[in-house]
């Protein structure tokens, strides 16, 4: 009679899609599977990705950050930041007063709009509020500004706050993404970052995914030059012959916001350095 | 276009490096609308001046990287001297940047 009444109700929630969420016990459970996996990581280190896991790497990491490729971007991104007037007269520091710069303060759902804001979407918000155009999300002056929003964010703790219905819909939406297999090689990202992490894929080893968003925007070598969060995910899409979505997108919002949470008690250290 | 510096000091001997910005273009990549090839663009030429005297010296060719990082140890400034590094590209541009050694 009780499993009945139980079914009964399961299969009504199910039909009606209810979502039976906990971002609380999934962050607890996401953490505690890389803590056992690598037991010699500190738990602060998981900031540096690859360079926690192999000693090698992570030498020849130490000395290029004695004099990092990122740092033309970051003095642009300093000029830009500070030197820019918009048309109107404005400047980035209108929008961005000095609490609201630091990077702790994202990403963050926004009830009014119904959607996940990122720091990128909040420069570009910046931007058209004050009649310009907005910038690119991927690489470029976007990238620049962030670099040097970055900078001055080191330290900070990531401390995402997933509450409410909209909220924690956004959350479930990134989760989801982040446990679906896409793509013509049919990988999910956690199949690399999760199940496959410390593993080889080819010359390289797959970084953990905690700890990820944390030092972005990232100079990569591969690309030569600074790129965003969204920068990556699509290349990450294109890797497994998956179609690559427009940076600030709703799905990479919603993956950003997932793995941000992740990562909280984490501390940002961006700009960084990757492969 | 610029040059950021570092300088240090270690022992006798002062460990330099450098970041200088540029686009580089070998001159063997094909502009993809046009059909033609991009030209060549990159830095041939890069020195070190300390008190006017040049201490280092590269010639560079078309293989060199974009925004290249360049590392070498130089013997004779000592702590608080102004080390100045230029570079001249393959038309002539020429770009300087100067710091101290610590």
């Amino acid at each position: 009679m009780c499993l009945r009444i139980f079914s009964a109700i399961f299969l009504y929630c199910l039909l009606s899609g209810v979502v039976w969420a906990d971002p609380a016990a999934d962050q607890t459970a996401f953490k505690n599977y890389f803590y056992k996996k690598f037991p010699e990581v500190p738990v602060g280190d998981f900031i540096n990705g690859v360079y926690a896991i192999d000693q090698k790497r992570r030498e020849q990491w130490l000395e290029i950050e004695e004099f990092p490729p990122y740092g033309i971007a970051l003095d642009e991104g300093e000029i830009l930041f500070n030197e820019t007037v918009f048309l109107d007269g404005a400047s980035y520091s209108d929008c961005f007063v000095d609490g609201k710069r630091s990077k702790k303060n994202y990403p963050y759902f926004d009830v009014k709009r119904n959607t996940v804001v990122t720091l990128e979407l909040a420069i570009n918000d910046c931007r058209v509020s004050h009649g310009e155009q907005p910038l690119k999300y991927k690489k470029g002056d976007i990238a620049k500004i962030s670099a040097y929003l970055a900078l001055h964010s080191r330290g900070e703790i990531i401390d995402v706050e997933v509450s409410g219905e909209a909220a924690i819909n956004a959350y479930e939406q990134g989760k989801k993404y982040y446990y679906s297999k896409r793509g013509q090689l049919n990988f999910a990202c956690v199949d690399c970052h999760v199940a496959s992490s410390g593993m080889r894929i080819r010359a390289e080893i797959l970084s953990p995914s905690l700890g990820h968003v944390s030092n972005f925007p990232v100079y990569r070598f591969k690309w030569g030059s600074i790129g965003t969060l969204h920068r990556r995910f699509s290349g990450c899409n294109s890797q497994v012959r998956a179609k690559p979505l427009p940076g600030q997108s709703e799905e990479y919002k919603n993956l950003e916001y997932f793995l941000s949470y992740m990562s909280n008690g984490l501390k940002f250290n961006g700009p960084s350095t990757r492969r | 276009m610029a040059i950021k510096g570092k300088a240090k000091m270690r022992g006798d001997v002062v460990q330099v490096k450098v970041l200088m910005k540029h686009i580089m273009e070998t001159g063997l990549r094909v502009d993809a609308t046009t059909g033609e090839k991009i030209p060549a663009y990159h830095i041939t030429e890069a020195t070190c001046f300390w008190n006017g005297k040049e201490v280092f010296r590269t010639n560079l060719g078309p293989a060199v990287s974009k925004n290249p990082y360049l590392s070498f140890k130089i013997k004779g400034p000592q702590v608080s001297d102004i080390l100045n590094f230029t570079s001249v590209d393959n038309k002539g541009v020429t770009d300087s940047g100067d710091f101290v050694v610590k």
